[in-house]
């Protein structure tokens, strides 16, 4: 048993949940393979946009999964960065949008 | 930070210089004990074993792994300090086999050919032949490298040669690290004088066709998609036009290895390449149809079992007793770096095979 939480190697065997439960695995990869395909979005496109939630959900295994696949599709760094920063502005901003909730309890509690 | 390549893992007496030492490495560790399967047992689940050469379509000759470039991940460990060259008797003997065989392609590789002295005299003998489909693989800095070297583009067009030029990315950073400081921007110049007598364009004869392979370790993406992103970066940002592109796969032989284990990728890259083995791509795989021919006239089934001294397995070892009926049917030479032509859509010269 790994002493770590998150061990790099089990990504490989993340195909192995189907193992316990192989309906829904395979649905679930069935679903995941059809996501990922060429459609109304390039396969490219969809892989930035799973970097920039990778690093959103702070998923490890994701960011090292989508790093590479940015990389097989010809993606550059540049634009990679570019695609995380996006998922940082909407997640900084998801906390600053609240403010306005904040600004609205203390306005009615002491306006 | 871009780094100047000069030298060769030969000149450099690297360990990974010796042929023997490669394939130690690819039968050792993780395919000794069991963790990956090894080429030979992964075909046999599906019963491709052995594999064998069927009747020839692409005759592969390598001129001589003298290089003006030292790329990161060359397989022929080319480079200006390596010194075999094909002499002209050798091209003789090829001619002859040129004329007689019923190959569809002839392929000029190195190295760069152009470099080879008699390159020009072997090409004008090689165009009588008159081949369907007569392949220079073209580095294409080669073409702005010396002024003795700017009549290129005219040359293989009198000689309706067929251009195959590596191109590992559209922008500068990605290719000049991979291929040295300086060759990107002289890459794109070789192609725009190319371009200028009919290469590449959309409906000219003048077939130019570009080969991309992964400047890193990694698998290329879909051959389809990449040649869309390349054809709409180099027509938007530098007015450049080529016919197709060929997504090939980084061997796990000669610098690309060094550069596996320095890196400390070396198991990630083979299990990606295990993980990505397709039967289909087994099918089409290049060595069945190809025969490689080295700089010396030997013979093998490919360009990287020459680079790894496999030599065929026949009793027709060299061009100067080449017989098409002894090679044929002949075993192929098979190790570990085979699982590069067989990952995803499978790589080989011309690209993509599944």
């Amino acid at each position: 048993m790994s002493k770590t939480y998150y061990d790099p190697a089990d990504l490989r065997k993340f195909g192995n949940i189907t193992e316990w439960s192989e309906e829904l695995g395979t649905k679930f990869f069935d679903y995941y393979e059809k996501v990922f395909e060429e459609g109304a979005l390039t396969a490219r496109e969809k892989s930035l946009i799973a970097l920039a939630v990778a690093h959103t959900e702070q998923c490890p295994y994701c960011i090292d999964a989508y790093s590479k696949d940015s990389l097989q599709r010809g993606v550059t760094k540049e634009e990679m960065m570019e695609a995380i920063h996006v998922g940082a502005a909407i997640k900084s901003g998801a906390t600053l949008v609240h403010g306005v909730q904040m600004m609205n309890k203390v306005n009615k509690l002491d306006g | 930070m871009i780094k100047l390549k000069t030298q060769s893992l030969h000149k450099k007496g690297s360990d990974l210089a010796n042929s023997n030492r490669q394939l130690e490495i690819l039968s050792n560790g993780i395919f000794q004990n069991g963790e990956l399967p090894t080429f030979k047992a992964k075909i046999l689940e599906t019963s491709q074993f052995p594999l064998k050469a069927k009747k020839l379509e692409i005759l592969q000759i390598n001129v001589g792994y003298m290089c003006n470039q030292v790329c990161d991940h060359c397989h022929v460990d080319a480079g200006p300090d390596r010194k075999e060259i094909m002499t002209r008797d050798t091209m003789k003997q090829c001619l002859e086999v040129i004329k007689n065989t019923g190959a569809h392609t002839l392929d000029l590789t190195g190295g760069a050919p152009e470099m080879n002295p008699d390159f020009r005299w072997f090409v004008e003998e090689a165009a009588k032949a008159g081949v369907k489909d007569f392949i220079v693989r073209s580095n294409l800095t080669i073409i702005r490298s010396n002024k003795k070297y700017h009549d290129l583009p005219e040359f293989f067009k009198k000689h309706n040669v067929h251009v195959v030029s590596s191109m590992p990315h559209w922008t500068r950073g990605k290719t000049d690290k991979q291929r040295g400081d300086g060759v990107f921007d002289k890459s794109i110049k070789a192609l725009q004088k190319l371009n200028a007598v009919g290469y590449g364009m959309p409906d000219s004869d003048l077939r130019l066709d570009l080969v991309y392979n992964p400047s890193g370790a990694f698998l290329p993406g879909n051959q389809s998609s990449m040649e869309k992103d390349f054809k709409k970066a180099l027509i938007e940002d530098f007015g450049i036009q080529f016919h197709n592109l060929f997504a090939i796969t980084n061997l796990p032989i000669s610098r690309f290895l060094d550069y596996l284990i320095a890196s400390e990728n070396y198991e990630d890259y083979m299990y990606s390449l295990v993980e990505a083995y397709n039967p289909s791509a087994v099918e089409n795989v290049m060595c069945t149809n190809t025969l490689s021919v080295s700089w010396d006239g030997y013979l093998f089934d490919c360009d990287f079992n020459q680079m790894l001294q496999l030599p065929v397995n026949s009793k027709v070892k060299h061009i100067s007793e080449y017989n098409e009926e002894l090679l044929e049917g002949r075993h192929i030479v098979i190790s570990q770096h085979c699982y590069g032509c067989t990952a995803g859509a499978g790589s080989s010269c011309q690209g993509s095979v599944a």
